[in-house]
This record gives C-alpha cells, sequence and structure tokens, in this order.
C-alpha cells in the first residue's frame, strides 16, 4: 500500500458555523505518485482547497474538524503524527504555493532574507543558505539574481513574484509541492511562462505535484490525472485525455461545456455610422503615461471587445470614458456630442445613456442596500424614467430579464451568489435604459459556468434590446464568442484592432499572436500542440 | 412581459419596529441595558423635582453614615456624604445634570466632528489641509488647559461646560470619519454611484455615512466615560459644575478625600458612571449588529432558538 508517495482516504472535513455544520470535504479519496502531477479541479466552494489544507495541517480547529479518514505521506498517517513531527513534514517533504504571492511573502524582509530563512530554519549554515538562495532565484529565472537577492516583495511584477515564492518552496527540495490557484492571479502570457517553470522543475527534481484549480485550461497544461469536485464532493477521477473526451458525471460534462471560445464567432455587420468615435485619448498618472493615443469607432448594438494584460491601460480607458478619471486629451464623441467637454449638469444627462458593470460584484454593490434599493437608485438619481408607483413593478421585470426572481427584491447582496450579484449589477446598468455598458473586467472574478450564463445573458440584451457593449477582459476565449470587434492594447497602445475573426483567425501583431498562443486550451490534445507550436517558435 | 401583481409573490416583511423589537429581544445583555437606560432617563427627568430638597439638606450628625442601614428610610441606604446628604437621592438627583453635559458634549461633538470629516475627506485637498491642520492644533493643546482657559473667560454654566468638552473631543470623530472615509470614497459601489450620476450629497449620505456610522457610535459611548470624568475633574477645580448643583463626577472627586475611611461616598456614584457606560456600550454593539444586513442573521436566528 506503501507504493503512493501521498494518498487521501476517505477524508471528510466539516465546519461549525452558526448557520449549522457544513460539510466541506465528503469522503474523498486520492493519490499521488512521484513525479506525478495531479489537478483537483472544482469551482469555488467545492471544497478544492480544504483537502490540501487539510494535508498541511492548515484547518483551523475548531471550528474545523477532520471528521473521518487519513492522510498518508509514504504510508505514514499524517493524522497520528506529533505535532513536533507533523512541522518537519511541511516545508521539508511538503511544500506550498499560494494564489496571491504578494500576501504570502513578508513585505518588511528582502526575498534573498526569505528564502535564507526558509534553509537556515531547516538546518542549513548560513553561507550554504546564502550560495543555494542565489542559485534557486537563478533557476527559477528571476532576472539578476544577485542584486535581486537584496530587494523586496513589492519591487517586482506578479509573475515574478510567484517565481519568487516557487524558488521558496523548493529550497528544501519537497517530495510535494502543492499549488493553490498558482497562476489565476498572473496574465495569460506569465501564467504560461510559471505553469512551464514548474513543469521544467518537476522533470528536474521528479517532485509530485498537487495543483489546484478552476481552470480547464491549466489543467490540460499541466496535468497528468485529475480529480473533479462538486460540492464537496469527488465527482470524477481519471487522466486528463480521459476526463475530458468522456466525462461520465453530468456535473464534469457542464464544466467542459462552458469552457468559453468554442462558439460560432460573429460576424459585425457592414459598417454603419459610429455611435461612440473615440480619438486620441491620452492619460498619465504623474509620469507613468497610461494611455498613449488610443483612438477607435463603436457602432450602435455592437461588442467592441479591449483585451490586453495588466498594465495596458484598458480600464484606465473604461474610467476616462465614463469621466471618473478626467483625461489629458483625446476626444469621445458620443453622438456627435464630445464626453470630455460636457458640462457637469450636461454630463448628468448623458450618464443614462452610458452604463457600467463592474469586475467584483461584491464590492460593486453597496452591502447595506436591499436589490430593489440598489436597482431603483437609479430613478430617485434620475427622475422621470419610471414614474415612483411603478417601481415595484420595474424591478420585477428588470430581475426576471436578467433572470432572477421578484421575491429577491427585499435580499441583501451578500444573500447571493457571484453569479447573481452580477445579475443583479446588470440589472442595476439595464434600470437606466442605457444605450452602452461598459463591462470592466465583468465576468473575471465568476465561476467558468457562471461566467457563460453571464455572458450568454449579455449576448441576449445586446440582441433584444440593441445594447453596444464595450467589454474589457485579460482572456482572449471569453471575448470569442461574444465580441465583434477586438482591440488589443498593449502598454497604452492599440497594437491590433479588427473584427473577431480577423483577430483570431489571422493575427497580424506578434503580440496578439503570443497572447492567442499563450491561452491555454481545456482540450488536451489540442493544448499539446501549441506547447510544442510555442516552444517550435521560441527555439 | 407581465409580471401578475407582485405585491403576491413578495413574502411581507415586518415593520422595522417589530423587527428591531424581536431583535432586541433575542440578546438579553441589550435587553437589560435598554430597560436601565430607560429607568435611568425617566430619573434624570423627575429626579430634581422629586428628590432636590432632601438632597441638599445638610445634616451634620449624620456625616459620612455608613450604607446598609435598614433602620433608616430608603434613601440613607447607600449611606450619606461629608455633610451628612444621603447618597441615594444625591445620585437620583445628579443624573439630570450628569446626562445632560456627558450627552450634550458628545452628541455635539459627534456630530460636529463627522461632519467635519465627511466634508474634509470627500471636498478639495485645500479645505481638506485647512480642516486637519485645525484639528492638530486643537490636539495639540491639552484638552483640559483648554477647559480652564474658556470656563474661566466665559464663566461656568452647564453649556459652557458643554461646549468646552465638546470642543476638546471634535478631532477624534473628525480624524476616524475621515480616515474612513478616505478608504470608502474608492470603493467599488461609490465609483458605481458616480457612474449612474450621483450627487456628492446622495454619495456622502446614502454609501459613505451608513459605512462610517458604526465605528462612529461604538466611539461616541466609548467617549460618554470619558467625558463624564473630564467633567468631574473641572468640577474638582471648581470651574465646572458649582456646588450645589451636582453630577456624579462631582461626588466621585468630593468623595476623594475621604477614600480612606468612608469609600462609599465615590463607590456608589462611580458604579452609576459604569453601568451606565456598559449600559450604553452593550446596545450600541447590539445596533452595529442590528443595523448590519450582513450581521443581522446572528440576533434574528438566537431569537428562533430560544423563543
Amino acid at each position: 500500500m506503501a507504493d503512493h508517495l501521498l494518498e487521501v482516504r476517505n477524508l471528510s472535513v466539516e465546519f461549525h458555523t452558526a448557520a449549522g455544520v457544513v460539510h466541506a470535504v465528503r469522503d474523498i479519496s486520492y493519490y499521488l505518485d512521484r513525479g506525478e502531477t495531479l489537478a483537483i479541479l472544482g469551482e469555488s466552494g467545492s471544497g478544492k482547497s480544504v483537502s490540501s489544507s487539510a494535508i498541511m495541517n492548515l484547518i483551523d480547529m475548531p471550528p474545523g474538524r477532520i471528521s473521518s479518514g487519513q492522510i498518508l505521506l509514504d504510508g505514514i498517517d499524517l493524522m497520528t503524527m506529533s505535532p513536533q513531527a507533523r512541522r518537519e513534514v511541511n516545508g521539508r517533504r511538503i511544500a506550498m504555493i499560494f494564489q496571491d504571492p504578494l500576501s504570502h511573502l513578508n513585505p518588511v524582509y528582502t526575498v534573498g532574507w526569505q528564502i535564507r530563512e526558509a534553509l537556515t530554519t531547516h538546518g542549513s549554515s548560513t553561507a550554504e543558505a546564502a550560495s543555494e538562495a542565489l542559485r534557486l532565484l537563478r533557476r527559477v529565472g528571476i532576472p539578476d539574481p544577485e542584486p535581486s537577492m537584496g530587494k523586496y516583495p513589492h519591487e517586482f511584477s506578479g509573475g515574478q513574484r510567484q517565481r519568487v515564492m516557487i524558488a521558496m518552496a523548493l529550497a528544501l527540495r519537497p517530495d510535494l509541492l502543492i499549488a493553490d490557484e498558482p497562476t489565476t492571479a498572473l496574465d495569460v502570457t506569465v501564467q504560461a511562462e510559471v505553469l512551464a517553470l514548474l513543469k521544467e522543475l518537476q522533470r528536474e527534481t521528479g517532485m509530485a505535484v498537487l495543483i489546484i484549480t478552476h481552470d480547464l485550461g491549466v489543467v490540460s497544461e499541466i496535468a497528468d490525472r485529475v480529480v473533479v469536485m462538486e460540492k464537496g464532493e469527488l465527482v470524477e477521477a481519471g487522466t486528463v485525455r480521459e476526463v475530458y473526451k468522456n466525462p461520465r458525471h453530468p456535473y464534469t460534462r457542464k464544466l467542459i461545456a462552458a469552457a468559453p471560445g468554442k462558439g460560432e464567432m460573429h460576424q459585425p455587420d457592414a459598417a454603419g455610422a459610429p455611435v461612440l468615435s473615440v480619438g486620441d485619448v491620452r492619460k498619465s498618472y504623474g509620469g507613468f503615461e497610461a494611455l498613449k493615443g488610443v483612438s477607435f469607432d463603436l457602432m450602435a448594438g455592437e461588442t467592441m471587445a479591449i483585451v490586453g494584460e495588466s498594465g495596458s491601460g484598458k480600464s484606465t480607458l473604461a474610467r476616462v470614458l465614463l469621466r471618473l478619471d478626467e483625461p489629458d486629451a483625446g476626444s469621445a464623441l458620443w453622438k456627435g456630442r464630445d464626453l470630455f467637454q460636457l458640462s457637469p449638469a450636461d454630463l448628468y444627462k448623458l450618464r443614462r445613456d452610458l452604463q457600467m458593470v463592474f469586475q467584483d460584484p461584491t464590492q460593486s454593490l453597496n452591502p447595506r442596500m436591499t436589490v430593489f434599493q440598489l436597482v431603483s437608485e437609479a430613478w430617485v438619481i434620475h427622475p422621470g424614467i419610471v414614474p415612483k408607483a411603478k417601481w415595484r413593478e420595474r424591478v420585477a421585470e428588470l430581475l426576471i430579464q436578467v433572470g432572477l426572481q421578484p421575491d429577491h427584491m427585499p435580499r441583501y447582496p451578500h444573500q447571493f451568489s457571484g453569479g447573481q450579484r452580477q445579475r443583479i449589477a446588470i440589472a442595476r446598468a439595464l434600470a437606466l435604459e442605457p444605450q452602452l455598458i461598459i463591462c470592466d473586467e465583468a465576468v473575471s472574478a465568476l465561476d467558468v459556468s457562471v461566467q457563460a450564463q453571464v455572458i450568454a445573458l449579455l449576448d441576449k440584451l445586446r440582441r433584444e434590446m440593441g445594447i453596444a457593449f464595450i467589454f474589457i477582459a485579460h482572456d482572449l476565449p471569453v471575448v470569442r464568442d461574444f465580441a465583434d470587434h477586438v482591440m488589443v492594447m498593449q502598454k497604452g497602445k492599440v497594437v491590433e484592432q479588427g473584427t473577431v475573426r480577423e483577430i483570431f483567425g489571422s493575427p497580424r501583431q506578434e503580440y496578439t499572436r503570443a497572447l492567442l498562443a499563450a491561452g491555454l486550451d481545456p482540450d488536451p490534445d489540442v493544448q499539446a500542440a501549441n506547447r510544442a507550436a510555442r516552444l517550435a517558435r521560441a527555439s | 412581459m407581465t409580471i401578475p401583481s407582485t405585491e403576491t409573490v413578495i413574502p411581507h416583511e415586518p415593520h422595522f419596529v417589530v423587527r428591531m423589537g424581536r431583535m432586541l429581544w433575542a440578546d438579553k445583555f441589550a435587553l437589560c441595558a435598554a430597560i436601565f437606560l430607560v429607568v435611568v432617563l425617566v430619573i434624570a427627568i423627575i429626579g430634581p423635582t422629586w428628590l432636590g430638597e432632601l438632597a441638599t439638606k445638610q445634616n451634620l450628625r449624620g456625616r459620612n453614615l455608613p450604607p446598609f442601614d435598614w433602620e433608616r428610610g430608603w434613601v440613607w441606604w447607600m449611606g450619606a456624604d461629608a455633610l451628612g446628604r444621603p447618597l441615594f437621592a444625591r445620585i437620583i438627583v445628579a443624573t439630570q445634570n450628569t446626562l445632560m453635559v456627558a450627552a450634550g458634549a458628545v452628541v455635539l461633538s459627534a456630530v460636529i466632528g463627522t461632519v467635519l470629516g465627511l466634508v474634509a475627506g470627500f471636498s478639495s485637498p485645500r479645505i481638506n489641509q485647512v480642516i486637519m491642520r485645525l484639528a492638530d492644533v486643537i490636539m495639540s493643546f491639552p484638552s483640559l488647559l483648554i477647559a480652564v482657559i474658556v470656563l474661566y473667560v466665559l464663566g461656568s454654566s452647564i453649556l459652557n461646560l458643554i461646549l468646552v468638552l465638546s470642543i476638546t473631543r471634535i478631532p477624534v470623530y473628525l480624524r476616524t470619519t475621515r480616515a474612513e472615509v478616505l478608504e470608502i470614497r474608492e470603493r467599488m459601489f461609490v465609483q458605481a454611484a458616480r457612474v449612474m450620476g450621483a450627487s456628492n450629497k446622495r454619495i456622502v449620505f446614502r454609501h459613505i455615512l451608513p459605512v462610517v456610522l458604526p465605528t462612529l457610535t461604538t466611539l461616541a459611548t466609548l467617549d460618554f466615560a470619558y467625558v463624564m470624568l473630564a467633567e468631574s475633574a473641572l468640577s474638582f477645580l471648581g470651574i465646572g459644575i458649582q456646588p450645589p448643583e451636582i453630577t456624579w463626577g462631582l461626588m466621585i472627586s468630593q468623595g476623594r478625600q475621604y477614600l480612606t475611611n468612608a469609600w462609599w461616598l465615590s463607590l456608589w456614584p462611580g458604579l452609576a458612571i459604569i453601568l451606565t457606560t456598559l449600559s450604553l456600550n452593550l446596545l450600541s454593539n447590539w445596533l452595529r449588529i442590528a443595523l448590519d444586513p450582513v450581521q443581522r442573521w446572528r440576533l434574528e436566528m438566537k431569537g428562533r432558538k430560544n423563543g
């Protein structure tokens, strides 16, 4: 039985909350061998992180309780070990990297110090630790490793921080590396690099990798086997190809079907008159130029997708168009009037036409207002759209339109799931009967299956009500099914602009091609081909 | 799409008062606190007319009479002070002045401080600078020193006392409010309101203030005790409340010189201050939960389990 490096047997974890006992994980079993990568795939609330926390002894008890099961590392049950022995295992034999490296690196110590500390606490001498730390930083591909040793975490980019975390985790040559959503916070091109690095390191050291993710693309890129979790239960297990090609459980099927980027692409109608015409917008913060002259046209009832990685200026563009920030130069003609020249009074009237849906509905809805108050606030601000007597009726209508129930009206935002909250935010935007909605990463924070539903909803609204959309995203597949036109931005400039077929079918610019290639395809075969192509191009 | 009469679909929410009442019933500590505060309030209103004469009548034969002498009338149960005046009666009569000064100072400083803090956090950098430096000036002055000077110049009256005490406490609210406003104004839901075209006034009062308010009420209840004691310090210096007027703070400081042989002189008024502020604290804690939609279930659940 001791063949497997790690074996989790019949693990159940429950949490005692004021609302009753929550079974976070119910009777799950999986195993992992040396040199192998297992992915735990699940959406938020599926309990995918709980089992790895149990392995690392990170569950707070109480309120958590491991009600049954064993966690065997080389045949020895971790749960019956003494706390001291357990600490020896953590770090030395099992290491972990997290989603957000910035919050898991201590901001007041240099990166070199933190890696050295990991080594010295487990018994290296200071000199050994220093040279080993340098070797690790070089190995994970930090540029200029020697000066970097003296830098603080905030001086690195997100991808570099994740590399530093990996270096720290690998300092003690662990047998098992647990990676909890290691690339979720990173740009697509950086994500591909970090995953490639993980794979390389695994080949070198022969460690096993347990990767926890919600992203089918990540699974197909890196994993050998996958277990799928839903609501604390393990619904499917097998090799990645098996699971992708012949999913047996309906939930797995649903997940695979929801992966974006497979539908028919739009073909925009022949050009009409643009409803919004943006010309040479510039904006800088201090000495940093966020927008270096951006121009585009948007037709009525069409969707313009703006794609770019972090720092490309896409969110700044949205804020400037809505006058949340003032532009330095440029024009934005909305039906012939320049948005940037409007007086506050005219701007107030025009707010009706231009609405925005934000990235994180948890933050964009006031937690102290009911759904009714949230949606009807628009009519308080802009009297005359709906007479007060009709408010309840109209809110109910809007809620039905976005796929919610009228009896959701007296509830508060925290009582809804992430996807439902985003629907509320959309209902609020619709309340003003706008002609243009700007969606700033409106689906990025949502689970894949919910993402698909929200995009379908937006698409329906566009068709039925003729609303134009500016859809900002960092992820190309999301845009593929929904956009008419795509604009690719990099470092404040427009790199490439065209219809969705042009961009996806025959990208002209190197950067666009790199973005497309870095996107991970959920199909393991397609992804393997992509990877080979990428390697061929790189060499 | 037609909706078949939304009124029938939506379960009717209980009325606000009913709902608050149920939640108060669910938290027994808060309930006791509320009852105690109501009693204190009633005493404050009727106290002086009811026992005013008894509380000021000297009786030198009964000086520092110890408490728990059940033979005498109930006003003597807590003992008597250095001039033989019944302590129970004095505490009851002092309630009015004490509450007036404390509540007046706390409410005044909280309102002024909050408004200035909102303005400072939400307007141009220049106005912000002016307000913040003003707060620095007040804070860098020893508060008791301001009070002494002002009361010496203006003469001591309850109104002046309230004014002085509230001025010295304004920076506390101002800084707290401003710090929170600076953070909240960057939150997404404020941005969302701005996209809808909401006016600054609406954003401040509808979106920002409700989020700051719980912190401020907690601060205000803690300040209640502070103000009562600050008032007693001023009274001790002879520039606060002037005898024969009495407050709890004054009673404590009068009893200080007899502390070694007649502890009850300071203990009872001290107990009154502690109980009042404790009750306010419990109640404000309950209020914070009851008014927060995210936390409210804690109270509603508890009520269901008990009843």
